[in-house]
């Protein structure tokens, strides 16, 4: 422990920058990973062709269908979100 | 049995070569049979390190497409018993090393040697898939800089889901990690990340520290691995982390600076 640490006063060094900014992007990109490998590989397919049925009805944008699998307790939870528009509100009215 | 050990970082530049080529000496130096394969299809350069650049008739590809056989790429090393190094080709592409391919040939160097250390390509791609494909053992090279350690970390991940091993549910890849390019001085100014940090943030034990070193350029000039300049800081770095590769013990000299023998011989002004 250096006389700074015992003083309280936090060195900033760039070594000590470059730890934290590791510590923080690495934490992060193992996070995205392992939601990633636990999602099965259909989902992409299923976004798609959701998409395709939900455009019979309503002309939405590609982004407009959120799909995800995220695990919860014990659970897996299939998340779907479909956010329409104001003007898309107005689409469904007229057919 | 053989033992499969790929030489991995995801960043290009941080040792690789280096490493494998000297680790391979020195494994080689203790008697075990040894080769060193290039993966680096089309950037080849561990023959440069090697120095049997000259000597290179057949490749690794040409073997995958049975052009030739192993026993026609297969160079054998003119300073060492038990060490053999297979080219990567210069003219081809990554996409030529095929799954099929590439498991013949490694069947074929586990039938005859008791180590094959791979010497992986950068990134993260295909050839650099194809490398730790088939690997018991890693090491990670990787430097005390931003980049280099998230680079890591990258690779890390995908020896746990990328590797034969991940696939067939084996025991994991283990993994060992080496920081290279150190300059203790720096770590202890606070400019550079210290080996404790690093290896705080990979999680993965450590097996050496290889430190930054006038004696690395002089084996490349030359074309004799670095193992060979025995009283070398970066010679000495690679026989310890061989040494403790095999089960011995020996302290870590690299991550202190070094006062008077090596700062008076490798650092004059
Ligand atoms: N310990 C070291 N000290 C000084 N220079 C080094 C050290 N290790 C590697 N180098 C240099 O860094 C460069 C890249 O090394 P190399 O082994 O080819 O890396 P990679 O295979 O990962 O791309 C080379 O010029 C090499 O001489
Ligand atoms: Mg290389």
């Amino acid at each position: 422990m250096s006389l700074f640490d015992l003083l309280g006063i936090k060195q900033k060094n760039s070594a000590s920058k470059a730890r934290e900014r590791l510590k923080i992007i690495v934490a992060h990109e193992r996070a995205a990973n392992q939601a990633q490998m636990g999602a099965p590989d259909y989902l992409p397919s299923l976004q798609q062709e959701l998409l395709e049925v939900v455009r019979k009805y309503v002309d939405i944008a590609d982004d407009q269908v959120k799909i995800s699998m995220e695990k919860r307790n014990e659970l897996e939870v299939l998340e779907l979100n479909i956010a329409l528009t104001e003007a898309d509100k107005n689409d469904l009215n007229e057919n | 049995m053989s033992t499969v050990i790929v030489v991995t970082s995801g960043k290009g530049g941080v040792g690789k070569t280096t490493t494998s080529a000297a680790f391979a000496t020195a494994l080689a130096l203790r008697g075990h049979s040894t080769v060193v394969v290039d993966f680096d299809v089309g950037l080849r350069n561990l023959d440069l390190i090697m120095g049997c650049e000259r000597r290179v008739v057949y490749d690794f590809i040409n073997v995958i497409n049975e052009e030739g056989n192993l026993n026609q790429a297969l160079i054998k090393d003119k300073r060492v018993e038990n060490l053999y190094i297979l080219p990567a080709s210069q003219t081809r592409d990554k996409s030529a090393l095929t799954q099929v391919g590439v498991t013949r040939v490694m069947e074929a160097l586990k039938e005859r040697f008791e180590y094959i250390v791979c010497d992986s390509p950068a990134g993260i791609e295909h050839g650099a898939q194809m490398a730790m494909y088939f690997a018991d053992v890693a090491l990670i090279v990787t430097n005390p800089e931003v980049s280099s350690v998230r680079d890591s970390d990258r690779i890390i991940g995908m020896l746990a889901s990328k590797t034969l091993r991940a696939e067939q549910s084996l025991d994991p890849v283990k993994e060992h990690l080496i920081i290279s390019r150190y300059v203790p001085g720096r770590v202890n100014k606070g400019d550079m990340l210290s080996a404790d940090d690093v290896q705080d943030i990979l999680a993965i034990p450590l097996l050496g520290v290889v430190p930054e070193s006038d004696a690395v350029l002089k084996a490349s000039n030359e074309g004799v691995p670095v193992t060979f300049q025995e009283d070398s800081d970066a010679g000495q770095a690679y026989h310890d982390i061989t040494a403790r590769f095999v089960g011995e013990d020996r302290p870590q000299r690299f991550i202190q600076e070094q006062k008077g023998f090596f700062s008076r011989l490798f650092h004059h002004p």
